[in-house]
């Protein structure tokens, strides 16, 4: 790929970056590294308080947008609001909760000028936890076996099935491992009341973790895999740690998936590999991982590739990339000026400068 | 015995499995001897050349060879 000269515009969300950090700020140091100054970054956010909208280094402009549970209609309409200030050119939406919302307006942002690289709705439902078994079943995949719990009686009957441990999970995020009965209901009123119904009861398996960062071109065809074993991980599951291994089974895998659900956009595949080898995929996310830098770092660039299929661009599978690339993750307390804050809190909208980052 | 031919190894005894990502640190002996590993030689060159140039006695080097075999097996870096 070569960097094109035109100015490009693209929005980014996920701009979170807490102990479960969002993959907003890795896409974007990505494309970055990429576009270098042939790009403006609009920061997509819901939250006055996500740190990358205060990334002057990293964020030009950044937009307060609506909650996903408010609908499409209200994201749309927040979206041409921006879209008349900014033009946008793509927008890389990188949370599981609201590609429901982009899928469903993706005609319309397109009317508006607005590119982007998605999965159908039928493909982000069929990865969907509560749909694993059925994809694992249909694809030949691996996946643990689960019950889905609607309510807390439920716990006995897939205790019963799997034993302990088990991983309850929530529907959309978060896992724990629970040993007993007690701390399995504990698990599921937590993740009940934070993610809703139904909440997952999960085998577990003991293994290797290793995730997979991907990109699909949406014809069958994975652009890109790089797999990742988790060196550190946090008590929420989270690779603080990481370095990319060499694995054809694992790169298969990748590609497999991309072939059997025709995915268009960035996937991560979370894998547990056993004592034999078996590979079991756990979860199928439907878009970056909050670690997708380390694919530029091992020479894939996944983002900037995304958005070259967004604008219709060919682009041809990359081939190799470095094993032995790590990433060790580390927090920093970007210090900002009230004003910014309350800029963004009162108004919805923030510039960074080169002058007075983090200023209005 | 081989080593396996992806690992790659460093002078200073660092050793590292790309199909796992393991990593682990030897000392200057270890170094040298996974040197002469990945150089291809037999195992009874490789001992042969150690109690040439260290004071130690040929029992003792075969007890020593079969650890470090075992611990070679067990972080999974040999040939099968």
């Amino acid at each position: 790929m070569s960097a094109p000269p035109k100015l490009l515009t693209i929005g980014v969300t996920g701009l979170n970056a807490h102990d479960n950090p969002g993959p907003g700020v890795a896409v974007i140091r990505s494309l970055r590294e990429f576009y270098r100054d042939g790009l403006r970054i609009v920061g997509l956010a819901y939250e006055s308080l996500e740190p990358g909208i205060y990334m002057g280094d990293m964020v030009d402009v950044a937009y307060q947008v609506p909650y996903p549970s408010t609908g499409s209609a209200a994201l749309l309409e927040r979206l041409a609001e921006i879209n008349g200030q900014e033009q946008l050119d793509v927008i890389i939406p990188n949370f599981d909760s609201e590609l429901f919302n982009f899928i469903k307006i993706s005609a319309q942002m397109a009317k508006m000028g607005i590119k982007t690289c998605l999965p159908t709705h039928a493909q982000l439902a069929a990865r969907d936890k509560i749909n694993l078994g059925d994809f694992g079943t249909r694809y030949h995949f691996k996946v643990p076996a689960f019950y889905m719990l609607n309510s807390v009686h439920d716990i006995d009957t897939a205790a019963e099935g799997l034993n302990y441990p088990l991983v309850i999970k929530g529907k959309f995020y978060e896992a724990q491992i629970v040993n007993n009965r007690e701390t399995a209901q504990k698990a599921f009123y937590d993740l009940s009341a934070k993610w809703g119904l139904p909440v997952i009861a999960q085998q577990y398996i003991s293994g290797t973790e290793i995730n997979v960062a991907g990109l699909g071109d949406g014809k069958g065809n994975a652009v890109s895999v790089v797999p990742m074993r988790k060196l550190y991980i946090t008590d929420k599951g989270k690779a603080w740690a990481g370095i990319t291994i060499e694995d054809n089974d694992l790169i298969a895998l990748g590609r497999q998936f991309a072939a059997a659900s025709q995915w268009k956009g960035g996937f991560e595949l979370e894998i547990m590999k056993d004592a034999n080898g078996d590979l079991y995929v756990l979860e199928v996310n439907p878009r970056f991982p909050a670690w997708v830098y380390l694919t530029v770092a091992a020479g894939q660039n996944q983002p900037a590739a995304l958005v070259q299929l967004a604008l219709g661009n060919e682009v041809k599978p990359f081939k190799n990339y470095q094993a032995g690339k790590m990433f060790i993750r580390y927090s920093w307390d970007e210090v900002v000026d009230i004003g910014s804050f309350q800029q963004f809190s009162a108004f919805g909208r923030m510039a960074n400068t080169n002058n007075n980052k983090g200023q209005a | 015995m081989k080593i396996k031919s992806n690992i790659a190894t460093s002078g200073n005894g660092f050793i590292f499995n790309p199909a796992t990502g393991d990593s682990f640190s030897g000392n200057a002996i270890a170094s040298e001897i996974l040197a002469a590993m990945n150089r291809g030689e037999t195992d009874e060159h490789i001992k042969a050349d150690i109690l040439d140039k260290y004071d130690v006695r040929p029992d003792q080097l075969e007890q020593d060879w079969e650890d470090w075999l075992v611990q070679l097996r067990a972080a999974n870096l040999l040939e099968a």
